[in-house]
């Protein structure tokens, strides 16, 4: 492949990853949301964040076909 | 309530059934190609699928029948717990956006059907690839026989009991997967794909109304959690939220079974075939939606807990809630929804781990001169012979075995990501160190797993610290450390050794 400059909203992509494998930010039960303990809202709202974040990346790219 | 025929929903399962059954052995016409001989075009579907494809095909390969059975049953018995799951299946998405496009690109560029093809044109290794094709293979057989047992669960509930249910919906599926090849599911995953949306989306909206909203769930879910863990003496860590033992474990198995999830063949196919690099990427941002369903999915477990349901087995939580509270209709259509979601994992498993077998050990090792077609056809025999060995396994030997081998094929599968991944990035690794590092994962994991009583945990001690973590994560991190020793090894003796270039 040839050599391009990096492309720093890579880096977005890693929060997914600190958000939700770092447990201590989301084990707990307050506050809720609609009935839903934190636990599990936290969680939920990371699909769409991610489908999101993953969006801005793949705006960036361009045509890399 | 349970093993009674129900005849109104035998009828619409069993005419949804057959509806699929039609569109398996119509897909061979479907963008029908020159020939269907070639195993381009049986085993990857002619590498066309556009977006929307993909998106139904690898949501209806990834999320399976299993899944839906077995990931409110995990939450029924210990709750927080079972929802790994979902960051797992959250965190796959980054993963498979940045790397499955470069993997994508290489096997386009050079006619490579499946994962033990990238690392022979890698590494030029034939034991390299041997050793990540047969784990391949080593893995799926399990993974499809649990097919069965999320197929197994709805025909027991239905009232339809002993084998001949099971053999017969098999039969089905070997014979056109046979005929169409990879088109038969692909064209499957969309009544699957839809149904399941249906059924689950019915059952968080409406079983809510009847327990007066989430809160009332979750409040009675967590009752009945903390009733289980007084009821174990302290031995069941189980509620709402994590017990702080269970935190590590938690973290290092949704990202082991994040790492694992696409070194599967069946995910590798559905990524292989489909039209571009570019469609990778879009599903990266969309196959999420998935994820969301699983998600609440997994709430049925609690739904099962607040409903105080009285089970034989924690699988059977979701078709009892489904027969306790909706018409005899909607039972059947949402039972079919789950049995054809078996189907469509089962036929790519099959498909995947037959390409396996066609390209990376009958071709070098039997006959080396076969043509396209050859393969095709080779793959087609071998993809009976595998749901075949599936369907005995899950007949003749006790589920809990199929489970642990489950069990133990994310472990080994997840072994073969160093030779797949670093190679599309790095010419630094060699074949030896990478075979070495996979071996030592391989048996080391295995070991642990298996003197642990087939656990997927295993604790650590460093010092006085105690860490619990998924015994695939640890093999992995001893494969990587073993393969970058014995590979400063090597390029000390051997500073020039041949590398191939990167393709």
């Amino acid at each position: 492949m040839e050599k391009r400059a990096f492309n720093p909203l890579w880096f977005l992509l890693l929060l997914p990853y600190i958000g939700l494998l770092w447990v201590p930010f989301y084990n707990f039960a307050q506050p809720e949301f609609l009935g839903f303990p934190f636990f599990y809202w936290y969680q939920l709202a990371w699909v769409p964040v991610t489908s999101v974040l993953t969006y801005i990346v793949l705006r960036s790219l361009g045509d890399d076909e | 309530m349970t093993n009674k025929l129900d005849v109104v929903a035998i009828s619409v399962f069993v005419f949804f059934f057959a509806l699929v059954t039609v569109m398996g052995f119509v897909a061979a016409k479907w963008r029908r190609p020159e020939t269907l001989a070639h195993i381009d075009e049986w085993g990857l579907g002619g590498r066309q699928f556009g977006t929307w494809i993909t998106w139904f095909l690898i949501g209806g390969d990834f999320y399976t029948a299993y899944t839906v059975i077995a990931v409110p049953a995990l939450v029924y018995a210990v709750g927080a717990y079972g929802f790994f799951a979902l960051p797992y299946t959250i965190i796959v998405y980054p993963f498979v956006f940045a790397v499955m496009p470069v993997l994508w690109k290489v096997a386009k560029k050079n006619n490579y059907v499946t994962a033990g093809d990238v690392v022979y044109g890698r590494y030029g290794s034939r034991t390299l690839e041997a050793a990540v094709a047969a784990t391949g293979v080593l893995a799926t057989m399990p993974y499809i026989a649990l097919q069965l047992v999320g197929m197994a669960a709805v025909f027991k509930a239905l009232g339809l009991t002993g084998e001949v249910p099971l053999v017969i919906a098999f039969v089905i599926l070997a014979t056109y997967t046979y005929s169409s090849g990879l088109r038969a599911p692909a064209l499957i995953a969309f009544v699957k794909d839809i149904m399941i949306y249906i059924a689950v989306i019915a059952a968080v909206v409406v079983l809510p109304m009847k327990f007066g909203g989430y809160g009332p769930i979750f409040a009675a879910a967590g009752e009945e959690l903390a009733k289980k863990a007084a009821a174990s003496g302290g031995k069941i860590a189980a509620g709402l939220t994590l017990a702080p033992s269970q935190v590590f474990p938690y973290a290092s198995l949704a990202i082991g079974s994040a790492l694992a999830a696409f070194m599967y063949p069946h995910t590798l196919t559905g990524v292989f075939a489909s039209s571009g690099a570019a469609t990778i990427r879009k599903n990266a941002v969309l196959l999420p939606a998935y994820t969301l369903l699983l998600g609440l999915l997994a709430l049925l477990g609690y739904m099962g807990l607040a409903a105080h349901l009285k089970l034989s087995s924690n699988n059977d939580v979701v078709p009892v809630l489904f027969q306790t509270f909706f018409p005899s209709w909607f039972v059947g259509f949402a039972f079919a929804a789950v049995a054809i979601g078996a189907l469509v994992p089962a036929a790519v498993m099959s498909i995947g781990a037959a390409n396996l077998f066609s390209r990376n050990f009958w071709k070098h090792y039997v006959h080396p001169e076969i043509t396209p077609a050859g393969e095709a056809q080779v793959a087609k025999i071998a993809s009976l012979a595998v749901k075949a060995g599936a369907l005995l396994f899950i007949i003749f030997l006790p589920t809990q075995f199929a489970l642990d081998l489950q069990l133990l094929g994310g472990l080994w599968i997840l072994q073969t990501f160093p030779a797949v991944v670093f190679g599309l990035y790095t010419g630094w690794f060699r074949a030896p160190a990478l075979l070495a590092g996979w071996a030592t994962g391989f048996v080391m994991g295995s070991a642990i797993a298996i003197s642990d009583g087939i656990k997927p945990l295993h604790a650590l001690s460093f010092g006085d610290t105690h860490v619990t973590l998924y015994v695939g994560i640890i093999a992995l991190a001893v494969n990587v450390a073993v393969a970058v020793i014995v590979n400063l090894v090597l390029i000390a003796f051997a500073p020039q050794g041949r590398m191939k270039a990167a393709e």
